[in-house]
C-alpha cells in the first residue's frame, strides 16, 4: 500500500502506527485518493463468555473515506454492529488496530481523542431509545455543543440547534425545540438524533441501522438528508443495514462490504457487488430480498441455501463458515480450508473457494 | 388425526366486510374513530395485504375482524359476515363470547406483530401447543401425547424440530424460528382464515424469505385464506393476489396486486410504491413523500391525502371522494379507488418488467 500523505491536522504518527500491517492486495480498493478517516486492520473482537469465546468481529480490513460510503451488511449475529462499535471507539478491539487518520486509537492523547469523539458520530438504530426521555430536543443538541465548547452561551447554542433542525428538515425548528421525544413521530426522533450527530461537525457518521424502524415513505427522505451531508459537507458514512436496496440506493458511489461470521466475505462497489453478486451468501442476500413488483417477485431466482439457519459462533464449522448452508459447497475443500479474502480484479475482494471473481 | 380441509369452496366469499368502523374510547365521552367504513370481499383461498404507513388502521382493522381489540376498542358500525366450516353465515360482530371462542383458531386466526412478545415466556412450547388446542378445540379433552404429537406434525410443517422446539422456551428459538412456530400454532386447528400483523418484520432477509417460501407451501398446501398486514411493499407484491391501500383510516384503493403496483390509480398509492428503492435492474432513485398523515381527530373535511397530494384541486379540500370502480371483476377483485381524479392522467407506477 502506498503511504497516504498526511493532512497537517493529523498528530504525529506515534510508534502505534507501525502495528498497521498493510494486508496484500487491497492497494487497488483504495481508489479514491483521499486518505481514509477512519480505518480498521485486522480488527477483532473476542468476548468471553461462560459457553466459551465468540468470536464476534474475527479480524476485519475497512477504511471509511470523507463523502463516501461504506455499508456493511450481513445477517443478525454477522458482526455488522461490533464492527461499529469499535470503529466508532465504543468498544476496544481485542486485537488489530482502529486508526484515526492514521493514528492508533489507543495511541491518542487525552486531546486527540476528544477530537476523535467530536469527529466520529453514531446514529443508533432505534430513535425511541436512543434520546434521552426527559431531555427536549433543544437539550439534546446542545448538551455535545457545549460539552466540546463548540457554542458560547445559550443564545448561541439556541441558535445552533436551530439551524441543525433546519439541516434535517425539521421545520419549523422552533416548534421542535422545546419538545420531549415522546411528543414525536419515529422519523421526527431519528431526525433530532442525527441532528444531534451534526451538532458536532463530524468528519465520519456511523449509521447502525438508523432507516430499518421508520416507514418507507420517511426512510426515503432521511436517506436523502444524509446524502445531502455526504455531498454537500464530505461527511463519511460507515452505513450498517440488512437492507440491500436500502444498501444499493445509499452506498451506489461507496463500498458494500459483506459480512458472514465476523469476517468479511465479499467486497468492492456498490454496483458491482449488488447486480454481479459472486460469494453464494452475497446472492443469496440478493435473491431472497422482496422485489417491489408483483411479475419480478414471482419470476425472481432464488438462491436456495443447505440450511437457514446460522451456526453458532461458539462453535464455528470448520474450513469456511458458510459451507454448512452453502449451496456450492465442494465436499474435501470447503470444509477444511479456509477461503483467505483476495482480490478478484475489477477491485473487489472475495473469499470463496468454489466461485472466480467477475470476468 | 388427519388434518380436515376446510369446507370446499361454497359460491360467494369466505369473509365480507361491510361498512366496518372500528373506535377507541379515548376519555370518558371522547372517542377516536381509527377505520372508516371498510369493505371488501375476500373469497375462499385469496390472499390480501393491507399496505399504507404507520397509524393509517392496518392493524386496528385486523384486530376488530376477530374482535381481537384492547378493551377500550370496539368495532362500531357495519357487518363482518363470515361463511363459517358449517356452511352458515355469520356476522362476527353478533357472536356471543363462547361462541366467538369457538370461532377463533377453528375458523380464524391471528398471527400477532413480533413473534417476539407473541408467546408466554415462561412456558415451553409445548404448553402453548396444549393451551390452543384445549382452549379452542370443540371436542372433548383429548389426552396429552396426542396433542404433543399433532403439534409435532404442525411444527414439521414448517420445517421445524419438534423435538428440539417444543421442550424449549420462547428465549431459546430465534426469531424466525418463533416466527414460524407461531405460525404453525396458529394453523393448528386449520382455520380457512388467518390474519398475520407484519409477519416478517424485524427478522432478516434470509429469514424473511424462509418464512415468505413457507406460507407460500401452507397455503397451497391447506388453501387457507390470508389477510396479511405489512408495510413491506415487496412482501405484499409477493404474497398477496390482491391488495388494499390504507390511509388515515380508509381502504382508499384496491385490487389485484398487479393493479396497484403497475396501474395504481390513487396518489397515495403510487407514491407509496415509488418510495420503494428496488434491488433489481438499475439504480432506481425513489421518490420520497413528504409530509405524515393526517391525525385522526383532525381529518380534513375533503380527501385526507389533499394536503400531500400533487394533484390535488380545490375540489379535494372540499368534497370526501368515496371507494370507486373503475375496472369491475368477479370474487371481489375489481380495482377501486377513492380519487376525484382517479381517472385522470396515468400515475408513475413501476412499469411492468417483462
Amino acid at each position: 500500500m502506498i503511504e497516504q500523505p498526511v493532512p497537517d491536522t493529523t498528530p504525529a504518527p506515534r510508534p502505534g502506527r507501525a502495528v498497521s500491517p498493510a494486508p496484500e492486495g487491497r492497494g487497488p480498493v483504495d481508489r479514491r485518493t483521499e486518505p481514509s478517516v477512519l480505518s480498521l486492520r485486522g480488527a477483532r473482537q473476542v468476548f468471553s463468555t461462560p459457553r466459551g469465546d465468540v468470536p464476534a468481529v474475527a479480524g476485519v480490513d475497512l477504511d471509511v473515506r470523507p463523502g463516501q460510503v461504506l455499508c456493511l451488511v450481513g445477517e443478525s449475529g454477522c458482526g455488522k454492529t461490533t464492527t461499529a462499535r469499535m470503529a466508532a471507539g465504543l468498544a476496544e478491539p481485542t486485537g488489530g488496530e482502529v486508526l484515526y487518520r492514521g493514528t492508533a486509537l489507543r495511541a491518542l492523547g487525552k486531546q486527540e481523542r476528544a477530537g476523535f469523539r467530536r469527529a466520529v458520530q453514531y446514529i443508533h438504530q432505534d430513535p425511541y431509545a436512543s434520546l434521552n426521555p426527559v431531555r427536549t430536543v433543544h437539550s439534546t443538541l446542545t448538551a455535545g455543543l457545549r460539552r466540546h465548547g463548540l457554542a458560547k452561551g445559550r443564545d448561541q447554542a439556541r441558535r445552533a440547534a436551530i439551524d441543525l433542525l433546519e439541516r434535517v428538515d425539521l421545520t419549523p425548528a422552533e416548534d421542535h425545540l422545546d419538545k420531549y421525544p415522546h411528543q414525536l413521530s419515529g422519523g421526527q426522533r431519528q431526525r433530532v438524533a442525527v441532528a444531534r450527530a451534526l451538532a458536532m461537525d463530524p468528519e465520519v457518521i456511523i449509521a447502525d441501522e438508523s432507516t430499518s424502524m421508520l416507514d418507507v415513505s420517511i426512510r426515503v427522505s432521511l436517506l436523502n438528508t444524509l446524502g445531502a451531508l455526504r455531498d454537500d459537507l464530505g461527511v463519511g458514512f460507515c452505513f450498517i443495514t440488512h437492507d440491500l436496496a436500502v444498501a444499493k440506493y445509499f452506498a451506489w458511489d461507496g463500498e458494500i462490504a459483506v459480512m458472514y461470521l465476523g469476517k468479511v466475505v465479499e467486497q468492492g462497489p456498490t454496483p458491482d457487488v449488488v447486480n454481479d453478486p459472486r460469494h453464494p451468501y452475497t446472492r443469496a442476500l440478493v435473491s431472497a430480498v422482496c422485489e417491489p413488483d408483483p411479475d419480478l417477485a414471482r419470476t425472481k431466482e432464488r438462491v436456495r441455501l443447505r440450511s437457514a439457519d446460522i451456526p453458532d459462533l461458539t462453535d464455528l464449522p470448520s474450513g469456511c463458515d458458510f459451507h454448512p448452508r452453502c449451496p456450492l459447497y465442494e465436499q474435501g475443500r470447503c470444509d477444511t480450508e479456509r477461503p483467505p479474502l483476495v482480490e478478484t480484479g475489477g477491485r473487489r475482494l472475495l473469499a470463496c473457494h468454489v466461485v472466480d471473481g467477475p470476468g | 388425526m388427519t388434518p380436515t380441509p376446510p369446507a370446499p369452496a361454497a359460491d360467494g366469499p369466505l369473509l365480507s366486510v361491510r361498512g366496518v368502523d372500528v373506535g377507541y374510547r379515548t376519555g370518558r365521552r371522547t372517542r377516536l374513530t381509527a377505520v372508516h367504513d371498510a369493505s371488501f370481499d375476500l373469497y375462499p383461498g385469496q390472499s390480501m395485504a393491507l399496505v399504507g404507513e404507520s397509524g393509517c388502521g392496518k392493524t386496528t382493522l385486523g384486530l376488530g375482524l376477530l374482535r381481537l381489540l384492547p378493551r377500550t376498542g370496539t368495532v362500531s358500525a357495519g357487518q363482518i359476515l363470515f361463511r363459517r366450516k358449517s356452511g352458515d353465515q355469520v356476522d362476527v360482530r353478533t357472536l356471543a363470547k363462547e361462541d366467538l371462542r369457538r370461532f377463533r383458531w377453528n375458523e380464524a386466526a391471528m398471527v400477532f406483530q413480533g413473534a417476539m412478545n407473541a408467546f408466554n415466556p415462561v412456558l415451553r412450547m409445548e404448553e402453548h401447543f396444549l393451551d390452543t388446542f384445549r382452549a379452542h378445540e370443540r371436542r372433548t379433552r383429548r389426552p396429552r401425547a396426542e396433542i404433543l404429537e399433532e403439534s409435532a406434525e404442525l411444527l414439521e410443517m414448517v420445517r421445524l424440530d419438534p423435538a428440539r422446539v417444543l421442550p424449549s422456551h420462547p428465549h431459546e428459538l430465534s426469531g424466525g424460528m418463533r416466527q414460524r412456530a407461531l405460525i404453525a400454532l396458529a394453523l393448528a386447528l386449520r382455520p380457512q382464515l388467518l390474519i398475520l400483523d407484519e409477519p416478517t418484520t424485524a427478522l432478516d432477509v434470509l429469514t424473511q424469505r424462509s418464512v415468505v417460501e413457507q406460507l407460500t407451501e401452507l397455503r397451497e398446501r391447506l388453501r387457507f385464506s390470508m389477510v396479511f398486514i405489512t408495510h413491506d411493499l415487496g412482501l405484499a407484491a409477493e404474497l398477496a393476489d390482491r391488495v388494499g391501500t390504507m390511509y388515515a383510516g380508509r381502504l382508499i384503493e384496491t385490487g389485484t396486486t398487479r393493479d396497484l403496483f403497475h396501474r395504481a390509480r390513487h396518489p397515495y398509492t403510487s407514491a407509496l410504491i415509488g418510495s420503494v428503492p428496488p434491488v433489481a435492474g438499475d439504480r432506481h432513485v425513489p421518490e420520497p413523500l413528504p409530509g405524515g398523515p393526517p391525525g385522526l381527530n383532525a381529518l380534513p373535511p375533503g380527501c385526507s391525502f389533499e394536503p400531500r397530494c400533487p394533484r390535488a384541486t380545490e375540489e379535494c379540500t372540499a368534497t370526501r371522494p368515496e371507494l370507486r370502480v373503475l375496472h369491475p371483476r368477479d370474487e371481489g377483485l375489481s380495482h377501486a379507488a377513492a380519487c376525484l381524479h382517479a381517472d385522470g392522467a396515468e400515475l408513475p407506477t413501476r412499469g411492468g418488467h417483462p
